[in-house]
C-alpha cells in the first residue's frame, strides 16, 4: 500500500531527525516529533509557534533571511523588479533606542496570528489560516488586490510584481499573487522545523525556536511559561504565533 | 411647471463626434496601459511591496465615490420630493452608474489575476468589506438600473418613488463601505478611524454633484438646448454646503488625530513634513478642492455659469488629490511597529516611502475616468434620457413670466 | 466546472474518437499531440478515467493539500510532474509550453490554458530524478 509506504519514509525521516537532533545538541530537543498521518488534516489540537530571543540574535547576521532564500527559492529569482517591488519573507530589523540608543535586531516575518487582520480582509478567502495557526496565501484564489498587504501591521507580505520561472516544487510562487512566510509548511507537515531555525540552530546561535504553542511540555512553551515572549504590536490583540523575547 | 418632453440628442454634429473620437482614444490607451500592464506584471508600474496600491486606486475610488454622489439629484427628487430636481433625475442615475463602472473596470484591470475575476464574484469572504462591496456595488447597478425603468416607463412612474428611496440607502451603505476600506485598516496610522466612513459619504456629494454639474451644462451646451438660471443655481448652492462640509469633515478628523499624541507623527507627516502630500494635502484638497470652489460659488461670480463650471472643475481636481493624499500619502508613512525605536532594514522599514506612478497606471486610471464618460455621452443620443428644454419656465416650480 | 459524468464521458469518447479518426486524414501528421510516455507501465488511475478526469483529481488534492495540510501524494501535481515530464528530444528536461512537455503537448493541441505553470515549477526538482507509480494503486 501507498500508505505504508509513505510512512516508512516518514517514520525513518522522524527517527533520522531525532539522531541529527541529538547529534547537533546533545541532552537537548530542539523541537518535538509529533507525526501526523500524510492522509489527516492539520487539526487545531496544536498550534505551531516560534519564539525568537533577541538577545542571542546579532546585528549582520542573516543566517535565517539565507536559510529562506534557499528554501523558497526568492531573492534572487525576480530580476526585473526593483529593490522596493522584490519580495521579502523574512527580513533583519535593526532597532536604535531613541532615547538610550540601545541596539537590538531581530528576524521579522509573518507573525501568524490567531486573528490575523490580512484573513479578515480578503474577499475570496485566498488569506486563510490553517487550523494548526499557520496563516498562508491559497494562490489558486488569490485574486492580487493586495488589500492583506494593506491589512498586515508587520508589512510580512510581498506581491510578485514578473513572470516567474524554476520555482521550488514545495512552494510554488508566481506572478500576481501575494505571498508570506510559510513557516515552512512542506517541512511541518513532514515532522521538521522551518529552515530559518533550522540554520540558526545549526550555526550555533540558539537565537529561534520552534514549536507547539498548545503542548505545555513543548520547548518553546517552557520556555515562554519562564521567561515570557512579547508581541510586536500587541496592542493590536492579534495573539501572534511569533513571539519575542528581550524586545 | 409644464409637462417634461424628454429626447435624444441629435448626436450627428462634427463636435459630438469628436468628443467621442477623444473620449475614445483615452479608453484605448488606457485598455492598452492594462494589457501592458498585465502581460508584463506589475513592475512596469511605480506600485511596488511598500506602497501596494497607486494611481489606478486612486481614480477608481475617486470614481465610485463619485458615482454614489452622482445620484443626488435623483434622490433630492424622489426621497425629498423636489419637483425642480426631477427631470434631471434619469441623466443623474445614469452618470452615476456609468461613474461605477469606470471605477470598478479600472479596479479590476489593476488586479494581480483580472481573469480570476469569478473567484471573486462567487467566493465571498463575509468578513471582509472588499466581499462586501462587489455585492454593494453591484446591486446598486441592478437598484438603479430598475430605478431608471421605473421613472422613464410611464406606467411604472408611480413606484419611482419606492425604487429611489431603495436608491438612496443603498448608495449611503455603498459609501459607508468603500470609506470603510480604509477606515477598518487598524494596521496603519493614517487609517483606522470611523470618521472615514462619514466623511467618504460626504466627499461623494461633493465630487457627484460636481461632476453631474459639469455633464449637464456640457450637455445643454453643446446640443444647444435651454438650461435655465434657477436649475444652475440651485445646483452650485448644494454643491457649495457640500464642499463645506468635506472642510468640516477634514478639520474634525485632522483635530481629533492632533489631540492624541499617538498621532502626531502622521499628522506631522500630513500637514507639514510630508513633501508632495502635504502639498497635495493643503493646496488640493483644502485650497483648490475647496477653499476656492467656495470663493467661486458665492462670491460675486456666483451667477456666472463659467465660474460655476470652474468651481466643479476644481472640486473633481481637488477632489482627485484628496484621494491621491488618502491612498497614497497613508500608505507612505511607515508602519509604527516599534514605538520610540529609529528602524532599519532590508525592507524599507522605518522611512517614508516613494512612489512614482508610471504612465501606464496613470494611463489606466484616465482611461476609467474616460470610459465613464462615453457611456454617458452615447446613453443620452440613444436613449430619451435628456428633457428636450430645462428653461426656468418648465423647469422651475416657482417661475413666474415676467411682464 | 461542473458537468454531469457521463457528458464528461461523452466527450471524453468523442475526443478520443477523434484522436483515432484523425491519423486517417493525410495531412493530420503534424497537428496530433505526440504524448511522451510517463515512467512505469500505468498510472494511478486507469488511463481513460485520467483523460477525462484529471483535472479534478489535482483540483481536489490541491484544495486538501493547501487548506487542510493532507499531503497524500496520489493526486499531487508534483508527483504528476515526476513521472510524466519525459526529457526533451534534445535531451534537456521539457518545459511547459514546448510540445515536448507532457501537459503541453495535449493542452496546446486541444487549445486549453492551463495555469497551474504560473506559479508551480514544470519540472522535477531533479532533472534526472523520475520514477514510476510507487506502490498499489
Amino acid at each position: 500500500m501507498k500508505q505504508d509506504t509513505d510512512m516508512n519514509r516518514r517514520r525513518f525521516l522522524g527517527q533520522a531527525a531525532a539522531a541529527a537532533g541529538l547529534t547537533v545538541a546533545p541532552g537537548v530537543m530542539l523541537y518535538e516529533v509529533q507525526a501526523r498521518p500524510a492522509d489527516q488534516a492539520a487539526t487545531s489540537k496544536q498550534r505551531w509557534g516560534m519564539l525568537i530571543d533577541t538577545s542571542k540574535c546579532s546585528t549582520g547576521c542573516t543566517d535565517c533571511v539565507t536559510a529562506c532564500k534557499t528554501e523558497h527559492g526568492w531573492g534572487s529569482t525576480e530580476t526585473k523588479s526593483n529593490a522596493e517591488q522584490q519580495a521579502q519573507w523574512i527580513r533583519k530589523v535593526k532597532l536604535t533606542d531613541k532615547q538610550t540608543g540601545h541596539v537590538q535586531s531581530l528576524p521579522l516575518m509573518c507573525q501568524h496570528c490567531e486573528t490575523p487582520p490580512c484573513v479578515d480582509v480578503c474577499p475570496t478567502g485566498a488569506s486563510m489560516k490553517r487550523a494548526d495557526g499557520i496563516v498562508l496565501v491559497d494562490k489558486h484564489i488569490c485574486i492580487g488586490c493586495r488589500y492583506c498587504m494593506m491589512a498586515c501591521p508587520y508589512k510580512a507580505r510581498s506581491f510578485i510584481h514578473e513572470p516567474l520561472m524554476n520555482q521550488k516544487p514545495h512552494a510554488p510562487r508566481g506572478m500576481g499573487t501575494v505571498e508570506s512566510c510559510t513557516l515552512c509548511v512542506h517541512r511541518v507537515d513532514n515532522d521538521g522545523i522551518p529552515a530559518c531555525v533550522e540554520s540558526c540552530n545549526a550555526k550555533g546561535h540558539k537565537a529561534m525556536y520552534f514549536g507547539d504553542l498548545h503542548d505545555p511540555n513543548s520547548e518553546i512553551s517552557k520556555r515562554l511559561k519562564e521567561f515570557g515572549g512579547e508581541q510586536i504590536r500587541a496592542d493590536l490583540g492579534l495573539n501572534t504565533g511569533v513571539r519575542y523575547q528581550g524586545l | 411647471m409644464k409637462a417634461i418632453r424628454y429626447q435624444e440628442i441629435q448626436g450627428n454634429s462634427f463636435g459630438y463626434f469628436a468628443l467621442l473620437g477623444i473620449l475614445g482614444l483615452i479608453v484605448a490607451a488606457g485598455g492598452l496601459a492594462a494589457f501592458y500592464m498585465e502581460h508584463n506584471g506589475h513592475w512596469v508600474t511605480g506600485m511596488t511591496n511598500q506602497v501596494v496600491w497607486g494611481m489606478p486606486h486612486v481614480f477608481a475610488i475617486f470614481l465610485i465615490v463619485a458615482a454614489s454622489g452622482a445620484l443626488n439629484v435623483a434622490s433630492i427628487s424622489s426621497v425629498f420630493g423636489k419637483k425642480q430636481y426631477k427631470p434631471l433625475a434619469p441623466l443623474s442615475a445614469f452618470l452615476s452608474i456609468c461613474l461605477l463602472l469606470g471605477g470598478l473596470t479600472i479596479l479590476v484591470l489593476d488586479l494581480g489575476q483580472p481573469d480570476r475575476l469569478i473567484v471573486a464574484m462567487t467566493i465571498y469572504n463575509f468578513k471582509s468589506i472588499f466581499a462586501w462591496n462587489m455585492i454593494l456595488y453591484n446591486g446598486f447597478i441592478a437598484i438603479v438600473a430598475v430605478y431608471i425603468w421605473f421613472m422613464l416607463e410611464k406606467r411604472m412612474n408611480k413606484y419611482s418613488k419606492y425604487a429611489g428611496f431603495a436608491a438612496f440607502f443603498w448608495r449611503l451603505i455603498l459609501t459607508t463601505g468603500t470609506g470603510s476600506i480604509f477606515g477598518f485598516l487598524v494596521a496603519r496610522q493614517a487609517y483606522d478611524a470611523a470618521i472615514m466612513a462619514p466623511m467618504f459619504i460626504i466627499m461623494s456629494f461633493a465630487y457627484g454633484l460636481a461632476i453631474f454639474i459639469l455633464v449637464m451644462m456640457a450637455a445643454y451646451n453643446w446640443s444647444g438646448r435651454e438650461l435655465g438660471d434657477a436649475t444652475v443655481r440651485r445646483m452650485k448652492n448644494l454643491l457649495g454646503v457640500f464642499v463645506g462640509a468635506v472642510l468640516y469633515f477634514t478639520l474634525v478628523y485632522h483635530l481629533t488625530n492632533l489631540y492624541a499624541t499617538e498621532h502626531h507623527g502622521v499628522e506631522a507627516f500630513m500637514l507639514r513634513d510630508g513633501g508632495i502630500y502635504t502639498t497635495l494635502f493643503w493646496w488640493g484638497w483644502v485650497v483648490i478642492g475647496g477653499v476656492l470652489p467656495l470663493a467661486l460659488l458665492y462670491g460675486p461670480t456666483g451667477d456666472n455659469r463659467s465660474a460655476i463650471g470652474l468651481a466643479s472643475v476644481l472640486v473633481i481636481l481637488g477632489g482627485l488629490a484628496t484621494i491621491y493624499v488618502i491612498v497614497i500619502g497613508g500608505q507612505a508613512y511607515p508602519l509604527e511597529m516599534f514605538p520610540g525605536k529609529i528602524v532599519e532594514s532590508s525592507f524599507f522599514d522605518g522611512g517614508v516611502k516613494a512612489y512614482s506612478p508610471t504612465l501606464a497606471e496613470t494611463l489606466l486610471g484616465i482611461g476609467g475616468f474616460a470610459l465613464a464618460l462615453i457611456m454617458v455621452a452615447l446613453v443620452v443620443k440613444v436613449l430619451r434620457v435628456l428633457p428636450e428644454s430645462m428653461s426656468d419656465a418648465i423647469a422651475d416650480p416657482h417661475y413666474k413670466a415676467e411682464k | 466546472m461542473y458537468l454531469p459524468r457521463y457528458i464528461k464521458q461523452l466527450v471524453g469518447i468523442l475526443g478520443v474518437s477523434l484522436l483515432l479518426a484523425l491519423p486517417l486524414t493525410s495531412q493530420a501528421g503534424d497537428l496530433l499531440p505526440s504524448i511522451p510516455k510517463g515512467k512505469g507501465d500505468k498510472c494511478v488511475e486507469p488511463t481513460a478515467d485520467m483523460r477525462i478526469n484529471h483535472m479534478e483529481y489535482i483540483l481536489h488534492q490541491r484544495d486538501d493539500t493547501m487548506r487542510r495540510g493532507i499531503r497524500t501524494s496520489k493526486h499531487s501535481l508534483k508527483e504528476c510532474i515526476e513521472c510524466h515530464n519525459a526529457p526533451a528530444k534534445d535531451g534537456k528536461v521539457a518545459r511547459v509550453g514546448n510540445k515536448e512537455h507532457f501537459c503541453s503537448s495535449c493542452h496546446i493541441y486541444s487549445a486549453v490554458k492551463v495555469d497551474c505553470f504560473e506559479c508551480h515549477t514544470d519540472k522535477p526538482e531533479n532533472a534526472q530524478y523520475r520514477h514510476a507509480v510507487k506502490g498499489n494503486h
